[in-house]
This record gives structure tokens, C-alpha cells and sequence, in this order.
């Protein structure tokens, strides 16, 4: 284990791959000591030498056996758009892994409901990749999926395979019309409304801007799922990821460390206040 | 373990921290400069601020002539002790062709803190529980604070702004002390009472000039400043202050503080518990070093809750909103304790005065109206 | 099953009573469409509406230079067709079945007369329709809120 949880590991930048007009994948390997491995859900503070660091999500496979890590960074800011211009080997110094996890293990024997919006679909990947590895332990995997128009999807390709997957439900829908486009057009919440879900053995996975989440746990919430069988990626102001410097506070929790996995019912008083 | 309750002179406590210093301690004490008792390193009892005490109110800090030479008998003033254990600028690492290099600070001195009251000797076991305790504490933090020796002070003369007594952590020090001090002047001289909290107190006293405490002397000096209690300036009403603070987070109360907060962070800074930090990163113009240093930061800065786009926290009245929950409340869900140990300072240096027991009357007194309302109704 | 106890179980229908239902019933009818099929057009009179059971049908709109742009897909559960019940009576969008699709039709005409004759079957069917359509606005709503984009670009 890096023994100073302040001090980044150097990570080398293995492979890119752009997703989207303002997102890349880092694929990245230790160069020295590897970190502790990851579980997905969890997160990493990514340095970018002299410029930054931000907390970014795994979006991989959090079990490759190369120490690898990938992650997904959307151009945001100076620190995002500074990684997003890496190349295969640029040093990057990285932390973690940091915060809660999806905690996969404790849904077995239910029927997955999976719901992303935007980039939220990084952070989810793992679970969709988690769950097909052992799929038999689970009953349905509803993956829905939303963005703004069909180039902003991450993981188009990926996202093709699992569509055509048995083992899935998948559907994709975007905001915007657009030519071309053969999926559903609709926000997240419709195609999420039309599953029939028995609301006993459904545990749901949600990332996306706030709002999305909010609008889809009550969604299902309608359809008597209970709030503490929806777990939510949240999201504030990470800087030193140990519940140490008070940044990411929201209410109770500090989102680094209480988070950023939280159920809904934990979050839902808090997401409800203004600026809180 | 309790051990005998010695008597020290002036000169004996002069030999206290000749002593700690002797024992490789940094003795930092309160000392009178630009017209503040502030916290620096000691040469001597000479360094005390003998025969000063302050007077403290919303908003004000003045030193006033006392009519004796005491130097522990004036309350908090604008620094406290953890400027020593949590810097407000240090180093984290540098950064290399090599790899990363941390900031090695662990090779200073220990430090003694000589004439802690009661509220800062809860406010630095408070700070330990936030970075000396979990599953991430802060190692630099916990260097300095492993090798501390305290020397507690016994309050006897409280601050206008002063309600330690009212949350629990004052006037009499808690546990915590390696030696507590309480000042005695009367007839029978300038001397302070001294009761050793560890065997390393009782070791440092045994080295130097004492006498043994009588049984009435002892007893004496504990009710002087367990009378301290009836004296403070405030206090902090007697309610769930975590429930009540988590009911009121739509309170119209917010609004009414913002008007007169200017969101300056003077608060935070003051206070002895407040530990959120920044970072800042930079690097060579090579580009081949770089370095990450950390530094105090406020919650009432813009940009303390910035997420990509803009700041959760944009208003004024959720700022306030958000220091005032922590420190009396959601602190509890975090560390299990509160944020608040009664020391007053965020009043006194408050430039317009905000009175955070004040704020907490109001946010009670609209709460038993909105209960009267629904009643009515 | 009749169409009276199939749609005892379906929202919006699910609340009204034994009575009312086989009213509501005797108005409707099963049908499928084939993938490709337009259900109605734009401009054209409105009659009818559907609950869909199966399939996907796409709402949309003839822009020139783009096509058909598909402004919302509706799917099993959902209604389609509003524009029966309020003036002009003329259909806003084109509707189309993307894949096949099964849904139960309405005679509309007949459900409205229905529902003006008797007010105690109108107003908790409209009142149930509005229900409908007030998610239908709250989920376009959301998609106002463009929550995707890159703030940057903001």
C-alpha cells in the first residue's frame, strides 16, 4: 500500500482512446509500485504534472491483472483538459483508490437496473463489465443509457456489443433529435418507466448529472422501488480524497470518503436543499 | 494515576521552560505583540504577557492593564494552537524526473504548549480526532501532535465572548494535559498550583524548584476556576444543536445573517478546530519540478465548493449556512463530536459581530414560533 | 381475457370502475402494425388514440434538408395521441412504428361522446389522461435542461 495517501504514484499513460469530442480514456500502468486495487465505484485523484489534479472514476475493468487502470476524463477545466491531451508515455501521478464502491457483490440474486446519463456511464462501466463476468449470479441487467445526441455516447462500440448482448437489456436514448439515429429519443426517466420491475428483488445503479438522478430515483421510486435499493454516484468539490480538507462536504457526508456511492436514501433529503 | 499537586514559583515556572527547552521542546506560550496576546516560541517566563488582560465582545479585541502582573488571566486571543499542529502553509511533496518526494517535516522539534485553556485543549483533541484519527489520518499532523507536551492553564478569568462552560469542554481542562496550571495571586504571593495529568508531567516537575501543594491550596485553586464557569461572557443554549441545525437548513434565519456576513472567512481562520485545506500546485519553468503545498482554506471562499461549471455554494447564506451546521452539527455525523469548544474567537474577530450563540437563539426561537404556528393552526 | 379485464390492469385505466371499464372497453379495439407503418401524419384530422402493448412508435416531424426527425419514441405502457380531444382536432407530428407493434386502439369519437354524456367516467378519464401528459411534459422538461452538455460550453 503507498504508505502516504497524499503522495501520487507514478502511473505511465499506456494508451488513449478519444470517446467523444471532449472525452478520452486513459489507459494507464504503474511505473513503480502499483496502487492497491481498485472496486468499481471507487476513485482516483489524477495528477497532471504542474498543472492539477482532479477525482476521476475507473471506468474499466477494475480487475485487470496488468495493475492497469482506466479512466474516463470529459474536458472541463485546466486540470481535464491537461490529461485529455496526454499520450501513450506521459507520466500521470495518480492517488486512491478513494471513497465507496457499488458494491456488486451485495446485489447478487437481484435484477440490475443500471442508469446513466452522459459521462455518469464511465463510473458504471465496471458494473455492466462486473456483471457479465458473472452473470449467472444475477437475474435481469437492464442497462439504460441517455446523452445528449448519438456522438456523445462514450463506449460506442462497447455499447454496440452489449445491445446486441442476450445476456442485457439495453437501451440507448438520446435528448436531441437528430438525423440518423435509430435509437430512442426521449429523456432517461421514459425508457426506465416502461421496465417492469418487480420492485422486491431490483437494486439500481444511477450516475449523471444530479438532476438526471434525482429525476430517475423517483421514477423508480413510482414504481415502489425502495430508496435504499437505489445507490447513486455523487459528486462535489474532491481535493485530497481522505475526508481531510472538508472540500466535498454535502450535509453529514464527505462525499470522498462517505461517498461517492450513497443510496437514495441517504441523499435524497440532502439533494433536495438548496446549495447545501 | 494521580500524583501529588506541587506549587511552583515564578522563577519556577521560568525553570519549567528552561527545562522543556533543555529537553529539546520548542515552548511556545503566549506572548504580547501588536497589541494582541499571540502564540510564539519562549525564551522565558519573561516572555509572558505579565500583567495584561484583554477585553472581548462582537466584533472587538482590546488589551487592558491589569492591576497585578498575572500572564495566563486573558482569554483566547486571535491565533490558537493550530497554527503549530496544522500549519496554515506547508509543503506536501515535490515532484521530479525521480518520482514524488514528500515534504519531510517530521524532523522538527517537539513542540510544549505552555498556558492552555480548557477550550483549546478540547479544540487540539478535537483536530486529532479529525486528522489524527480514521482510516487516512494525516501523518504530518500526527508527528507533531505525537510528540506534544501540554501545560494546561486553568481559566479563571473568562472572556466577554467566552461559552465553553455551556458546551461542555471548560472552564476546568480536560484530560489531555501533562501538567495544569492554575495561577494564584494573593498575600501569600504569585504561584501556580500544579496538578501532573501524565508521568511525563510529573517527571518534568520533579525537576524543578516546587513545593508540595496543601490539600487546601488544591481545593482552592480547582474552585477558582470551576467559578469561571458562572463568569463567561455567553453561552450556547441547551438544545440538540445537531437536530436543530438539521431542521433549519431552509430556515428564513439564513437570509437575516447573510445580510451582515461579508463572507470574509475571518471565522474560520480564528477558530482552533477548523481544518479545511487547499492545495496549489506549480512547477519549474522546465516544467520538470513541481510541487504541491497546502494551505488553510474557508468555507466562506467561492470557490471551496466549485464543481466544473460553477460553486454549490454560491450565496452568501448557504455559506454561513454550511460553517455554522459543521461546526454544531453535521461535525457529529463526521467525527462523532462537535466542532465547537466555547472559545468565543469567531466572535471577537468577526468584523461585524456575528455572535454564532446568537444565531443559534434565533434559529431556536424560530423554530418554537413555527411549532406555536402549527399548533395554533 | 376481454378488453374490460385487460384493461382493468393497465394505467391509465386501472383505477376506474367495473362499470366504467366495460364502457371504456366497448370503444376499443387490438391491433398491430407492421415496422415501417404510419399511424397518422401531420396536418391531417385526429382521430384515435393508443395504448401502446408492444414495439416502439416515433413521434416526429418533416424538416426540410433533414428528414424525419424524431422528436420522442413511445413504448410499451405509453399513450399515444392527444390532439382527438382539444382544437384544431388536427394531428401536431407524424407518427410512425419504428418496429411492430401491438397497442389498443380507441374509437375516439365514441369515448368522447361517452365521457360528455356521462361526466363520472369524463373527468377521472380526463383526469387520468392528464396524469399522462403531465409526465410526458415533466420527461421533455428534463431534456430541456440539456443536463448533458459540457459546461464549459454554458
Amino acid at each position: 500500500m503507498n504508505a502516504d495517501p497524499m503522495l501520487p504514484a507514478r502511473y505511465l499513460v499506456a494508451d488513449t482512446r478519444r470517446e467523444t469530442h471532449d472525452s478520452v480514456s486513459l489507459r494507464i500502468v504503474p511505473a513503480g509500485e502499483p496502487l492497491p486495487a481498485f472496486r468499481p465505484g471507487q476513485f482516483t485523484m489524477l495528477y497532471r504534472q504542474g498543472v492539477g489534479e482532479i477525482a476521476i472514476s475507473v471506468s474499466g475493468d477494475p480487475s485487470a491483472a496488468d495493475g492497469s487502470l482506466t479512466q474516463t476524463i470529459r474536458d472541463v477545466g485546466a486540470v481535464s483538459r491537461a490529461l485529455c491531451r496526454c499520450e501513450p508515455g506521459d507520466i500521470v501521478g495518480v492517488r486512491g483508490p478513494f471513497g465507496t464502491g457499488w458494491d456488486l457483490e451485495s446485489a447478487a440474486g437481484h435484477d440490475l437496473v443500471v442508469v446513466a446519463g452522459g459521462v455518469g456511464l464511465a463510473p458504471l462501466r465496471p458494473v455492466v463489465l462486473g456483471a457479465l463476468a458473472r452473470r449467472a449470479e444475477f437475474g435481469r441487467v437492464v442497462v439504460i443509457t441517455g446523452a445528449r445526441n448519438p456522438r456523445e455516447f462514450l463506449f460506442r462500440e462497447q455499447l454496440a456489443g452489449w445491445a446486441d448482448d442476450p445476456r442485457l437489456e439495453v437501451t440507448l436514448t438520446i435528448d436531441q433529435p437528430a438525423a440518423h439515429w435509430h435509437g430512442q429519443v426521449g429523456f432517461v426517466t421514459e425508457p426506465l418507466a416502461r421496465q417492469e420491475t418487480e420492485p422486491a428483488r431490483t437494486i439500481a445503479f444511477l450516475c449523471g448529472p444530479e438532476p438526471m438522478m434525482r429525476f430517475s430515483a423517483e421514477a423508480l421510486m413510482a414504481r415502489q422501488i425502495p430508496a435504499a435499493s437505489i445507490r447513486l454516484s455523487l459528486e462535489r468539490n474532491m481535493k485530497c480524497g481522505v475526508g481531510l480538507c472538508g472540500h466535498c462536504q454535502l450535509g453529514p457526508l464527505l462525499i470522498c470518503r462517505d461517498g461517492p456511492i450513497v443510496d437514495y436514501e441517504t441523499a435524497q433529503p440532502l439533494l433536495a436543499v438548496r446549495e447545501l | 494515576m494521580t500524583f501529588p499537586a506541587a506549587v511552583l514559583s515564578m522563577a519556577g515556572l521560568d525553570e519549567l521552560i528552561s527545562t522543556l527547552a533543555g529537553d529539546g521542546y520548542r515552548v511556545v506560550g503566549p506572548t504580547l505583540r501588536d497589541q494582541a496576546i499571540v502564540l510564539a516560541e519562549l525564551t522565558s517566563a519573561g516572555d509572558l504577557p505579565a500583567g495584561w488582560a484583554v477585553q472581548t465582545g462582537p466584533g472587538t479585541y482590546r488589551l487592558k492593564r491589569r492591576a497585578d502582573s498575572a500572564v495566563f488571566c486573558h482569554s483566547a486571543g486571535p491565533q490558537s494552537w493550530k497554527q503549530f499542529l496544522h500549519p496554515p502553509d506547508r509543503k506536501l511533496w515535490s515532484a521530479d524526473r525521480d518520482g514524488f518526494h514528500p515534504a519531510d517535516d517530521r524532523q522538527q522539534p517537539p513542540f510544549a504548549f505552555l498556558g492552555v485553556r480548557a477550550c483549546d485543549l478540547a479544540a487540539i483533541d478535537t483536530l486529532a480526532g479529525v486528522l489524527g484519527a480514521g482510516a487516512w489520518p494525516d501523518r504530518s499532523f500526527r508527528g507533531r501532535y505525537r510528540g506534544l507536551f501540554v501545560v494546561a492553564a486553568g481559566c479563571t478569568e473568562p472572556g466577554g465572548v467566552c461559552f465553553c462552560a455551556s458546551m461542555g469542554t471548560g472552564p476546568r481542562p480536560g484530560p489531555g494535559y501533562d501538567l495544569a496550571l492554575t495561577e494564584q495571586i494573593d498575600q501569600a504571593g504569585h504561584r501556580f498550583v500544579v496538578e501532573a495529568g501524565t508521568e511525563a508531567g510529573a517527571q518534568v516537575i520533579a525537576r524543578i524548584s516546587h513545593r508540595a501543594a496543601g490539600e487546601a491550596e488544591l481545593i482552592a485553586a480547582r474552585a477558582a476556576v470551576d467559578a469561571a464557569a458562572a463568569a463567561m461572557g455567553r453561552q450556547m443554549p441547551a438544545v440538540d444543536l445537531a437536530g436543530l441545525l438539521a431542521a433549519s437548513r431552509d430556515s428564513v434565519s439564513w437570509e437575516q445573517v447573510a445580510e451582515r456576513c461579508l463572507t470574509c472567512g475571518n471565522c474560520t481562520m480564528v477558530c482552533p478546530t477548523c481544518f479545511c485545506t487547499t492545495t496549489r500546485d506549480s512547477s519549474g519553468e522546465t516544467g520538470e519540478h513541481a510541487e504541491r503545498w497546502q494551505h488553510w482554506a474557508s468555507c466562506f471562499e467561492l470557490d471551496f465548493s466549485y464543481l466544473h461549471g460553477g460553486s454549490v455554494r454560491s450565496s452568501g447564506e448557504s455559506r454561513y449556512r454550511q460553517w455554522i451546521t459543521h461546526k454544531l452539527g453535521t461535525w457529529h455525523d463526521q467525527f462523532g463530536r462537535s466542532g465547537c469548544v466555547g472559545c468565543g474567537r469567531c466572535i471577537a474577530w468577526c468584523p461585524v459581530g456575528i455572535d454564532i450563540t446568537e444565531e443559534i437563539a434565533t434559529l431556536v426561537a424560530l423554530r418554537e414560533e413555527g411549532a406555536g404556528e402549527a399548533a395554533g393552526d | 381475457m376481454t378488453d374490460a379485464e385487460l384493461l382493468a390492469g393497465l394505467p391509465p385505466f386501472d383505477q376506474l370502475s367495473a362499470e366504467h371499464l366495460a364502457a371504456v372497453a366497448s370503444t376499443a379495439a387490438s391491433v398491430s402494425f407492421p415496422a415501417g407503418k404510419i399511424l397518422f401524419s401531420e396536418g391531417e384530422p385526429a382521430f384515435g388514440c393508443w395504448l401502446i402493448r408492444s414495439g416502439q412508435v416515433a413521434l416526429g416531424s418533416q424538416m426540410p434538408g433533414r428528414g424525419q426527425v424524431v422528436v420522442q419514441t413511445l413504448g410499451a405502457g405509453d399513450m399515444l395521441g392527444w390532439s382527438w380531444l382539444v382544437p384544431p382536432h388536427c394531428w401536431h407530428f407524424t407518427a410512425i412504428a419504428v418496429t411492430g407493434v401491438t397497442a389498443i386502439e380507441f374509437d375516439t369519437t365514441r369515448l368522447r361522446a361517452l365521457a360528455e354524456t356521462d361526466p363520472a367516467l369524463g373527468y377521472p378519464l380526463a383526469l387520468k389522461l392528464f396524469e399522462v401528459v403531465v409526465a410526458r411534459l415533466q420527461n421533455t422538461r428534463s431534456r430541456l435542461l440539456d443536463l448533458y452538455g459540457n459546461p464549459r460550453e454554458r
